[in-house]
């Protein structure tokens, strides 16, 4: 139990929570600092509930203005045109997010996140970024791994009901409670650019079907410099066509990436707030544990689709 | 995103929410952002600040407002052209009947108790509404769906009872902390500060103790000329050390047992406190009166030496009758009563140190008292995302696609979220199915009034009973009775079964009703002489409906047979409920005997002390047991008194 204790006014209003994580968890949530690019209605929720959870710090980037779209599943945009002329998405969210937790600190920071230098990630031990070009979350990964200090960096996003979570963990040293004691685990984590690298062929059997798919409108969008989600069922030819490419290079069965799903990927471009909900639920869990040390974090893909209703764990590393 | 026949069928249907706590937040908030337009939703809570860290339509500046009221305008800042209609209400008042029901397309449950989770899966079953059942703790969580005749109903599978404790266990032989704290809280707490009128077993019965209890009840008067750490002092000495002594007295009940160590005030207090701490004397400032304050204890999550508990004792005794003495004889124990906790926490751990038994902080404790369910944000807010595909599904009927969801802390099959086919209903659910069930019962021995607390209410949860044979009415309660007739049915209660105008004899079939929940059953009388005085204290046995497997399921609540307070956990320790886990599940033995669970290989994590808990049947009831943002239940305290002193009542 090192640091500071926790204030009366903490301890009273994280009662239920410390009863699930305890006090020392608590207390280096609320010393921990959270950065966000890209929020539409998954981050919303996640950012919910970090704050709710007490984090120290929630930094929001996000400089798009705000449209009819960006409501559809972001709770944190009221419908009132007068509230955000001319302010940014990100703006907008930081006043609503502020309410919900008077004892975290939630602010904007302006600019492209691509161009913002190594030093500036240091600030943080986490990092979410969501409605990311393929480049970009490569970039933003890579300057976290630079850093001398280790930063979580996590990517998300959902497709009609369809979600995806990417988690980089780097070294990840933690204790679990196996049989009354402490024992110290340890995890390796691949960059997100290594885990897509992994040979299909290298994976195991009944990898998750969502999981090629995914990285076929990913690889479909970064070929036809899209912005994520710009995407139509018109585009299905030509998803198709590399779909045959990347299995060919794969050798793997087309039919493992079948063509409904693709559809609803390419169709679902608003998003479905039940699955913001829950993507954004497991995200801030996983999240809280990676801060916590506390809990087995996942490795390294979660996907959940609200057709099946199943919630995967999938590990895309070297073997 | 949705489908345009989903769409068409969020924007027609017409929702009953019960519940705006932890899941209800995130569930009217995921309902209007889908785009449901017609929500209605009942709750009867107000907003307390530890109901902040999750519910996140609510601020401080709410505490103490209706969660339903808030809630809706919360929502309605978001959607301001849905229409969202609170009722701040118990669910269970007679408003909310059958034909209130059936104006709904489906009904959303997310409640936190076991009570109004039966009732509304009764009125569902009445009204024919869909119903979407959820529960969460911690980081497990769970959704499920029930259609009348289709999927089984929400009391098919019977669920955990009430953890009770023997009272002897309670009065003198704890050998856990909770022991403790059920004394400190339902027998201490109670007599000290509650209703004089109720039985209280706070003094040690002892077999042959010359001491009766008229001596002992005069020790409790606070005298009006006397000094009030005096008196403190004087119940400190009573109740951990004389009681104590007492106790020991009776050598048989110590043969095999460790024996309790007496303690009295002046082995761990100096003579007079007053002069040794100074601050004792200062008043309290603030309206929140607090033993930890005036004693400069800071934090709740230290544990107090044996020392500290008793200046604790003394102090909150103190401000009781200093600054609160009107309330005193009215208080019940209260987990968001500060002083309340801090007497309950420090009665218990100097009883605990009495017996051996470690000591707690006064936050562990309060988690104990108050029957404190841990709750995150997360998991509500994924259950509630749960909720609304399952009721997306209902509402388009695509009844081929309902699941059952269960939210896990630790992966199985490398699921977090894991689906499965809901299963068919119970065929000898008497609550959805008309199967009668059957109770052997001594019908010259028992009374109504037992069948009517033992069965009616307790076993059956039925709230307004009316109880039939053939045409004839034996009893019913009612806001609109006949005078007359209220005599009758209470002279009718006081009469065993056999002498009532018509007998209740073997072979009888009695119609048992609800009229506000429509729920009936009929029950076929079987007369027995004896019944095992130990395994079946009720003196009845009622089957045809399995009991859920509990390790001392027999309910003789303390007191006046309404215990006011609140449920003990059945796993004390907080570490044991964070283990629970799904490991394995086998689709497979499932379906196939329709009366079976598919969820067949729950078993528990990996803590060793609890591997007597591995059988699956106990372990899916700890996942029914999810129920609970939030749950205040019954605590009762079981009388196996006989048991331990070996005596016989026939």
């Amino acid at each position: 139990m090192d640091g500071e204790e926790l204030t009366e006014q903490e301890t009273a209003l994280y009662d239920r929570q410390i009863r699930v994580w305890g006090a020392d968890a608590q207390r280096r949530l609320s010393k921990s600092h959270i950065l966000v690019y890209g929020i539409k209605g998954t981050v919303a929720e996640f950012c919910k509930n970090i704050v709710l959870a007490g984090v120290g710090s929630l930094t929001l980037v996000d400089d798009r203005l705000v449209t009819e779209e960006a409501l559809s599943a972001n709770f944190l945009i009221l419908p009132d045109d007068n509230l955000f002329q001319g302010k940014t998405l990100a703006e907008v969210c930081c006043d609503s997010l502020k309410e919900f937790n008077p004892m975290v600190r939630v602010s904007v920071e302006k600019g492209d996140i691509s161009t913002f230098g190594v030093e500036f990630f240091e600030k943080f031990d986490v990092v979410v970024i969501s409605c990311c070009a393929l480049a970009k979350k490569k970039l933003i990964n890579q300057k976290c791994r630079k850093l001398s200090k280790r930063v979580a960096f996590y990517t998300v996003d959902c497709r009609g009901s369809c979600g995806e979570i990417f988690v980089d963990l780097q070294n990840y040293k933690y204790s679990k409670k196996k049989l009354e004691e402490n024992i110290d685990c340890q995890l390796e984590y691949p960059s997100f650019e290594e885990a897509i690298s992994v040979p299909w062929r290298a994976l195991p059997r009944r990898v998750s079907k969502l999981y090629f798919a995914m990285r076929v409108i990913e690889g479909f969008e970064d070929v036809e410099d899209r912005n994520p989600g710009e995407t139509s069922i018109a585009d299905l030819p030509g998803v198709v066509k590399l779909r045959k490419d990347l299995c060919q290079t794969n050798s793997l069965n087309e039919s493992q990436i079948p063509n409904a799903l693709l559809e609803r990927l390419l169709i679902g471009t608003r998003e479905y707030p039940p699955v913001c909900a829950i993507i954004g639920g497991i995200l801030g869990q996983e999240v809280i544990k990676a801060i916590s040390g506390k809990g087995d974090p996942l490795k390294n893909f979660f996907f959940f689709d609200a057709m099946d209703g199943k919630g995967l764990i999938e590990d895309i590393s070297d073997p | 995103m949705a489908s345009q026949e989903q769409l068409s069928a969020i924007k027609g249907a017409k929702v009953l929410m019960v519940g705006a706590g932890g899941i209800g937040c995130e569930l009217l908030k995921t309902l209007a952002l889908s785009g449901f337009q017609d929500i209605h939703i009942i709750d009867m809570d107000t907003i307390e600040v530890s109901n902040l860290n999750r519910q996140f339509l609510f601020r401080q500046s709410h505490v103490g407002q209706s969660k339903a009221k808030v809630a809706r305008d919360a929502v309605l800042r978001v959607r301001p052209n849905i229409s969202i209609t609170p009722y701040h209400a118990n669910v269970k008042e007679s408003r909310f009947n059958v034909d209130f029901f059936k104006e709904f397309d489906v009904v959303l449950n997310g409640l936190d108790n076991l009570d109004a989770r039966r009732h509304v899966n009764r009125l569902c079953l009445a009204a024919d509404v869909p119903l979407v059942e959820s529960g969460t703790t911690g980081f497990l969580g769970q959704v499920t769906v029930h259609l009348k005749g289709k999927t089984e109903c929400y009391e098919c599978q019977p669920k955990p009872a009430p953890k009770t404790y023997p009272v002897c266990t309670i009065t003198s032989t704890p050998s856990k902390f909770v022991h403790c704290i059920v004394w400190a809280k339902d027998l201490l707490f109670a007599k000290l500060f509650g209703d004089k009128n109720l039985e209280n077993d706070l003094n040690v019965r002892s077999n042959d103790a010359a001491n009766s209890s008229e001596h002992s009840e005069d020790v409790f008067e606070y005298r009006k000329d006397e000094d009030i750490e005096q008196y403190g002092r004087r119940i400190y000495d009573h109740v951990f050390g004389h009681n104590i002594e007492l106790a020991l007295s009776n050598e048989e009940t110590w043969k095999n047992r460790n024996k309790p160590r007496p303690i009295y005030s002046k082995d761990v207090l100096p003579e007079k406190l007053s002069e040794q701490n100074g601050n004792m004397e200062k008043g309290c400032v603030t309206d929140d009166v607090s033993a930890m304050v005036s004693l400069g204890l800071k934090n709740p999550q230290d544990v107090w030496s044996l020392g500290e508990n008793s200046r604790v004792f003394l102090e909150a005794l103190r401000l009781f009758f200093l600054k609160r003495e009107k309330e005193i004889g009215n208080l019940t124990f209260d987990k968001d009563d500060q002083l309340a906790v801090e007497f309950v926490t420090a009665a218990a751990n100097i009883r605990a140190s009495s017996f051996g038994i470690p000591l707690h902080s006064l936050f562990e404790a309060k988690g104990i008292a108050g029957n404190i369910v841990h709750a995150v944000a997360t998991t509500n807010a994924i259950i509630a995302g749960l909720i609304v595909i399952e009721a997306i599904k209902v509402l388009i009927k695509d009844s081929n696609n309902y699941r059952m969801t269960y939210c896990l802390e630790h992966p199985s099959r490398k699921m977090l979220l894991m689906p499965v086919e809901p299963y068919e209903p119970n065929k000898s659910c008497y609550v959805c199915s008309e199967t009668p069930l059957s109770l052997e019962v001594n019908t010259h021995r028992s009374k109504l009034r037992d069948f009517v607390e033992k069965i009616v209410k307790a076993k059956l949860g039925m709230n307004f009973p009316l109880i039939m044979l053939g045409a004839s009415i034996l009893y019913e309660v009612g806001e609109d009775l006949e005078e007359d007739m209220v005599a009758i049915y209470a002279a009718n209660l006081e009469k065993a079964l056999s002498e009532l105008p018509s007998p209740v004899t073997s072979g009888t079939v009695l119609t048992v009703e609800d009229l506000q929940q429509e729920f009936s059953c009929n029950i076929n009388i079987k007369h027995r002489e004896e019944f095992d005085e130990e395994k079946e204290p009720d003196g009845m046995l009622l089957s045809g409906w399995v009991e859920p497997p509990v390790d001392k399921d027999k309910d003789k609540p303390i007191g006046n047979g309404e215990s006011t307070s609140n449920a003990v956990p059945a796993e004390e320790s907080l570490e044991a409920k964070k283990d629970v886990t799904i490991q394995e599940i086998s689709e497979v033995t499932a379906i196939a005997t329709g009366t079976k669970r598919k969820l067949s290989e729950v078993s528990k994590g990996t803590t060793p002390d609890h591997s007597g808990l591995s059988d699956g049947t106990r372990n899916h009831n700890q996942l029914e047991k999810l129920d609970v943002d939030d749950e205040d239940d019954e605590l009762m305290i079981s009388d196996d008194w006989e048991s331990l002193t070996k005596k016989k009542r026939l």
